[in-house]
This record gives structure tokens, C-alpha cells and sequence, in this order.
């Protein structure tokens, strides 16, 4: 097994409730409580789970946006955790976050240069000061976009070409790991597949490891080389993505695994679906045991007074860890290999170039790097967006 | 709550009665965005049939003019901007573009109803949630406010709230997201309508809050028999649910089919390629095939196919003349000049 380059060890973050005219404080949110594990150099781990469960707040912590209440977060073996500001600054150029609203994580006001470019700024050694912009502009056609564009504004690109601009920002500095906090959930599924495509191509030349955080299951398994599954600020379950997805021991996997739908309208009704009955309790008052119990069909006397540790269980065909008392594999998922199977490509392509090709670069001119001024005005011609000039609306059929 | 197979129901002068089981028709229907920018078609010549006790699954992804097929119905488009230039939406025959106001408002509700995407911005945040359901008995029923706040509770446990009646005097704010989805279902429902609009009802809500709000809309429809439009972009979704998916790209239908053959045997290259583009929970390991490049402006849709930058089949053909929507083979619509070679593939 490859080396590992990012360890959390028992990692915690409680955010304080406060009440009254004092603000005194009266509980804690336990957002993330408990989470241990390795990522390894070149791989990608998934970390699965439903809204507020803490798989975003695990991702802030492992970037040290935020500072855990207590557990540590190691890279190369290096803590960080109570590393000086100097150090963290150091360390953060290691790993690099992509975030899910590629609307919000832009500055409208910086040019696509300038939001690429500022990791420069801080760490100034990478790149000397001339070579910055040829180095940006490198990074817009790695990703896939026109590096003319490079004095171009967010607001001239569409969704699925901002999170590749939130993409070249976050390997700008060549990081060894990469975050990515639901990269494709706001993106279309024909413009979802491209930037999948895109993650994988660029795992590839640039051996980065991704924690890649998201709730859809189905994009996960088709990244992941390990699958973690989050409820409740505690990991259920740790494997690798065929452990998870063909073996899931813990009740709480399997029915989430249950409930995905699958496109396939010939499986309905035979598949069997694990419907849980109510919503997923409030992380300010976890309930005792295994946070699952309320909600599990197998839950006992012991499941509401010890907590399962996360261990090595039996899955049937070896062992992974998972967090329940009564773990036993349950297969929920019939997996076909299609590994063999062509997709025809008369209709969709694998081939990130061609994409890039293909009508991702919306504007059809090829001006010269225009010039700053140019980019903002507003009479310029604008890239294709939904909303916006057109010419003649009486040519259509009628 | 009495099931009826058959609606009749007399409204004032109206009486809504299905010919043929046919609810509701939508037939070359246009809608355009007049913006100060200019005209964006959102929709561009829709026919569609709905019939008692069907699921019409309406495929699309952000831009296509799903949403604005469903808002067009429901009559709740804003008007300017919006423009209906032409088009015809029969509801039992009657043509709602053309009923004079007051009488197409009484058909909001107990005739036609709609879920949205976003329960916490549709359901009114300073009114309990028992008064915005018991609302509904009052304006089209006439109740006075303890029946119509008695209807609201048996509706509440009915799309199984628990503690319905502690929590009918609750506001939106204090339910989680499934359970004031919950809330507007019990909305929509409250009147029996005949036609139920969904405009992406789970796209907000965990995969298994989502299992749990398919399978009561599922339940409720078959219940009341009612006619269920799915607008989706969930692929998924469609599958588990619909008995025909509309396919639509750029405001027109590009492929209308029983759910099992479109699945099995897409007739258009878009459908082929968004199928494609998925990743599926049961097939693992390899590349994710993609279309490339992206929907086009609505503003300026190109000429031909609507479809035919992004198309790999794209002939010449292709960049001159509109395909239109056509009969392929028995029960299947496809508007592609290749339909045949697709189908086939």
C-alpha cells in the first residue's frame, strides 16, 4: 500500500449553542465527533452521508479552516493541529479544497487570472513573479478552458466551467491532497460526467489524492478507491468501494444503499428498499449508543448503551471496519462488471480533450488576450450563458 | 375521502368530466421571455397527453423549460415577462389559456394542484402550517375554520406526520425538510385534484427522505387515481415512478416513450447520451462517457436540431432543417432524422 499522506486522528469539532443576554452557553453541537483515518498517496476516498451528518466540517478540519475542538489532523506524518500560523501556511500548500457552489466560491470581482493566480500571491516562492501568468494561464488548459480567457469574469462562465476555474485555483500550487466539498452537485448530469472525467484525468498526471465529499452515492462509487459513510459526526462504516457498496455490513449503509434509485425501470418493485422510518436526529443531542438505534430495525438493548467501536467485522468475504454491534453483510446493490463494455461513442465520448473541444469554450472568437478594460465592458461580446441577447425572434416556425 | 375512478364535479357553470379517461392536453404550446435583453424561448411548440391514473415523467436538465411547461399549466407564470404566443392546454376539453380568470382560479386546487422543489420558500413562513392546509377547505370549500383546521389534521396523518394534531399549530420552520414536503403534498392533495403537478419534489431532500416521499406520492396516487406530471432531472427517480417520460431539450420534446423502452432503447441522441453519462450504483469502474459542450442559450437557439452542436450523429442536414417530433416506431416519438439508426444501436 502506497504511503499515507493524510492521517486525522479521532478528530472532533463541537460548535457551542448559546443562549440569553449573557450567551452563555447551554450545549454543543458535536458536528463532526470522533473520525479516524488514513488517505493514502494517489487515492481517493469518498465520504458519503446525508445532510448534517459532518462530512463538510470533517472536510473544513482537514484543511484547517476550522480548528478542531480536539483530535489531530496530520500530513506526512507532520500534525498540524497546533502548528504555528508560519507552519500551517506552509502545510496548507499541500492540500487544496474545491468547493460545492461554484456561484458563491468565486470573487465576482477578480478576473478568472487574479482567482487562479492569488495562491501565487501567498506563496510567492512557487512561481516567480514574470512566469505567473504564463503558469495561470497553463492551468486554464489543463483544466479544459481557453486560456485567453484568463481576464475573463466568473459571471461569463457557465456552472460546469467555474468549478473547473474552482479546480485550477485548488491544484495552482500542486498540492499533494485535494479536498473536494460536493464538486459536482450543482452541475447538470451531461455537465456532471465532464467534470468527473476532468478529477480523474488530472489524478492521474498530477498524482493527487482527493477526499472526495458528496451525498450521491452513485458519483462516489465511480471515483473512490475507499468509501467512508458518515451519520451523525461518526464514521459507520470504512472500506474499500467494493467492501461498501457489495458487502455493506451496517444497517445504516444498507439503507442508504437501498434508497438510490436505479435508472433501470425493468428493477422496479424487485429490488428490495430499505425505507427508515423518521429523519435523523439533532447532532446537539445525539442519542446514547450507536447513534443509529432509533432508526434501526436491529437495534437491541445493547445498541442503546455501547457505542460500537469502528473495527475490522466480517463482510463475508473477508472484513472492513464498521461501527454496529450486529454487522453482516446484506447485498443491496447487484453489481454488473462492465469494465469490457463499450460506451457507443456515436453518443457520448470518455475523451476529456474532445469535451473541451466540443462547445465547452462557448464563445467562438479568438481574440488575443483582450485586455482588462475590454472584459468589462459591458457592450463586448458576452459569452453564451442562459440569459441573454438574441437576434432575431421572428425566424422561428410558427 | 371517497376514491373516485371517474371525476365529475360541477364547478359553477363548468362541469369537468375526462373524455376517454383524457385529463389533460397540451398541444404546440410556446412560451417566450420577453427581457430587456431580448426573447428567450423557453418553450417551443410542447404537445403532450395526460391520462386518469397516469405517471408522465418530464425529463430535462436546468434550462430545458420543464419548469415552465409545469408553470404553464398551472397558470402561474408571470405574465409580463412570460408571453404564451400560442398553444392550447385542455383540461377535460376546456382550454385554460382562454377561461376568464376567476374561472380557471377555482380549478387551482381542486382540478389541477402543484408540489415544488422548495418546501420552505412555498409554504408561507408566518402562518401555521395547519391554517395554510385548512386554507384550502376555506377559499374553495367554504368551511368554516374549525372543520377546515379537522380536514387539515386527517390530512396531515394521512401523509403521516406524526403527532399531526400537537403539530398543526407548528410553522414551516419547525418541521425538518421531509416532513413540510410532507406538508405541501397534504396542500396539493387537500381538494382530490385530478391532475398533480410535481416540479422536482425531492431534489432538496437525503436519498432517504426522497424513498420515503416517492412512495407516498406513489401511494396517494394510486389512491385517488390522479394524473402525476414528474418534472425531473433524476434519472432515477423516472424510473422507479413514471409509466411515460417526455425527454425535453431547449424548450421541445426531444423523445416521448413508455418508461421500459426508453430505458432499454433510447430513440434520440440526447437521451442516449444522458443515460450514458450517468454513473450507475450497479455497474462499476470505467470512464464516464459524457456529452460535450453545453445546452444552447434559449435566446439563440441554433438552427436544425436544437441539439446538433453537441451531437456526434450531427449530418448536415442536421445544422439546416428542424426534425421534427415523429412517430418511430409503435408508441414512440423521436425528433431526430436518425431516430432509426439510434433506435437500433
Amino acid at each position: 500500500m502506497p504511503e499515507v499522506v493524510l492521517s486525522a486522528q479521532n478528530l472532533v469539532k463541537h460548535y457551542p449553542i448559546k443562549k440569553g443576554v449573557l450567551r452563555r452557553t447551554v450545549g454543543h453541537v458535536k458536528a463532526v465527533d470522533g473520525v479516524t483515518f488514513d488517505l493514502h498517496k494517489g487515492e481517493t476516498l469518498g465520504i458519503v452521508g446525508e445532510s448534517g451528518c459532518g462530512k463538510s466540517t470533517l472536510g473544513r478540519l482537514l484543511m484547517r479552516l476550522e480548528e478542531p475542538t480536539s483530535g489531530s489532523v496530520a500530513f506526512e506524518g507532520q500534525d498540524f493541529s497546533g502548528a504555528s500560523a508560519r507552519d500551517t501556511r506552509r502545510l496548507r500548500r499541500n492540500i487544496q479544497i474545491v468547493f460545492q457552489d461554484p456561484y458563491t466560491s468565486l470573487n465576482p470581482r477578480m478576473t478568472v487570472g487574479d482567482i487562479v493566480g492569488e495562491p501565487f500571491e501567498i506563496h510567492s516562492d512557487v512561481v516567480p513573479k514574470g512566469g505567473r501568468r504564463q503558469r495561470v494561464q497553463e492551468l486554464l488548459d489543463l483544466v479544459g478552458l481557453n486560456p485567453e480567457h484568463i481576464n475573463r469574469y466568473p459571471h461569463q462562465f457557465s456552472g460546469g466551467q467555474r468549478q473547473r476555474i474552482g479546480i485550477a485555483r485548488g491544484i495552482a500550487l500542486n498540492p499533494k491532497v485535494l479536498i473536494c466539498d460536493e464538486p459536482v452537485s450543482a452541475l447538470d448530469v451531461s455537465v456532471q460526467a465532464q467534470v468527473i472525467n476532468l478529477m480523474e484525468k488530472l489524478q492521474d498526471e498530477l498524482g493527487l489524492a482527493y477526499v472526495f465529499i458528496a451525498h450521491d452515492l452513485s458519483v462516489v462509487r465511480h471515483i473512490s478507491d475507499r468509501v467512508g459513510v458518515m451519520y451523525l459526526g461518526r464514521l459507520a462504516e470504512i472500506g474499500e468501494e467494493d467492501e461498501i457498496y457489495s458487502r455493506p455490513t451496517h444497517p445504516y449503509t444498507q439503507a442508504l444503499l437501498s434508497a438510490v434509485p436505479v435508472p433501470d425501470p425493468t428493477l422496479r418493485g424487485k429490488r428490495e428498499q430499505i425505507v427508515l422510518e423518521g429523519d435523523v436526529p439533532s447532532p446537539a443531542n445525539p442519542p446514547s449508543g450507536c447513534r443509529f438505534h432509533t432508526r434501526c430495525w436491529k437495534a437491541q438493548d445493547v445498541c442503546t448503551t455501547d457505542e460500537p467501536d469502528l473495527q475490522p467485522r466480517p463482510d463475508g468475504a473477508g472484513e472492513h471496519q464498521s461501527a454496529c454491534h450486529f454487522a453482516e453483510p446484506r447485498a443491496i446493490v447487484e453489481t454488473k462488471d462492465v469494465s469490457n463494455l463499450q460506451h457507443d461513442a456515436r453518443f457520448a465520448t470518455t475523451k476529456v480533450e474532445e469535451l473541451s473541444e466540443a462547445g465547452d469554450t462557448p464563445v467562438p472568437d479568438d481574440r488575443s488576450t483582450p485586455a482588462r478594460a475590454e472584459a468589462m465592458d459591458p457592450t463586448a461580446e458576452q459569452p453564451q450563458d442562459t440569459t441573454r441577447v438574441v437576434e432575431d425572434p421572428t425566424d422561428r416556425p410558427r | 375521502m371517497t376514491t373516485q375512478s371517474t371525476k365529475t364535479r360541477s364547478q359553477g357553470e363548468f362541469t369537468y368530466t375526462p373524455e376517454d379517461g383524457r385529463l389533460l392536453e397540451v398541444e404546440d404550446l410556446y412560451v417566450e421571455f420577453h427581457t430587456a435583453d431580448g426573447v428567450a424561448t423557453a418553450i417551443n411548440g410542447v404537445s403532450f397527453e395526460l391520462n386518469q391514473g397516469e405517471s408522465l415523467a418530464i425529463l430535462g436538465e436546468s434550462g430545458s423549460g420543464k419548469s415552465v411547461t409545469a408553470q404553464a399549466i398551472m397558470g402561474i407564470l408571470d405574465m409580463p415577462p412570460a408571453v404564451i404566443p400560442q398553444g392550447h392546454i385542455r383540461y377535460c376539453g376546456q382550454d385554460l389559456l382562454t377561461m376568464d380568470p376567476e374561472q380557471r382560479r377555482k380549478t387551482r386546487g381542486p382540478e389541477v394542484s402543484m408540489i415544488f422543489q422548495d418546501a420552505l420558500s412555498a409554504l408561507n413562513p408566518v402562518f401555521p402550517v395547519g391554517w395554510q392546509i385548512a386554507e384550502m377547505f376555506r377559499t374553495h370549500r367554504g368551511m368554516n375554520k374549525s372543520d377546515a383546521l379537522e380536514q387539515a389534521v386527517r390530512l396531515m396523518e394521512r401523509v403521516q406526520i406524526p403527532g399531526a394534531r400537537d403539530r398543526v399549530k407548528a410553522y414551516p420552520h419547525q418541521f425538518s425538510g421531509g416532513m413540510r414536503q410532507r406538508i405541501m403534498i397534504a396542500v396539493a392533495i387537500a381538494l382530490d385534484p385530478a391532475v398533480l403537478i410535481a416540479d422536482e419534489p425531492t431534489t432538496a431532500l437525503d436519498v432517504t427522505v426522497q424513498a420515503q416521499i416517492m412512495a407516498l406520492l406513489e401511494e396517494l396516487q394510486e389512491e385517488r387515481q390522479m394524473g402525476l406530471i414528474l418534472i425531473t432531472h433524476d434519472l432515477g427517480v423516472v424510473a422507479d415512478v413514471a409509466d411515460r417520460i417526455a425527454v425535453m431539450y431547449a424548450g421541445r420534446l426531444v423523445e416521448k416513450a413508455e418508461v421500459t423502452d426508453l430505458y432499454a432503447n433510447p430513440a434520440h441522441p440526447y437521451t442516449r447520451g444522458l443515460l450514458e453519462s450517468i454513473p450507475r450504483l450497479d455497474q462499476k469502474g470505467q470512464t464516464l462517457a459524457a456529452i460535450g459542450g453545453l445546452p444552447p442559450n434559449l435566446m439563440r437557439i441554433p438552427p436544425g436540431c436544437p441539439f446538433n452542436p453537441r451531437c456526434r450523429m450531427a449530418q448536415d442536414v442536421c445544422r439546416t432543417d428542424l426534425p421534427p417530433l415523429r412517430e418511430v416506431a409503435p408508441g414512440r416519438l423521436s425528433a431526430c432524422h436518425f431516430a432509426e439508426e439510434v433506435i437500433d444501436a
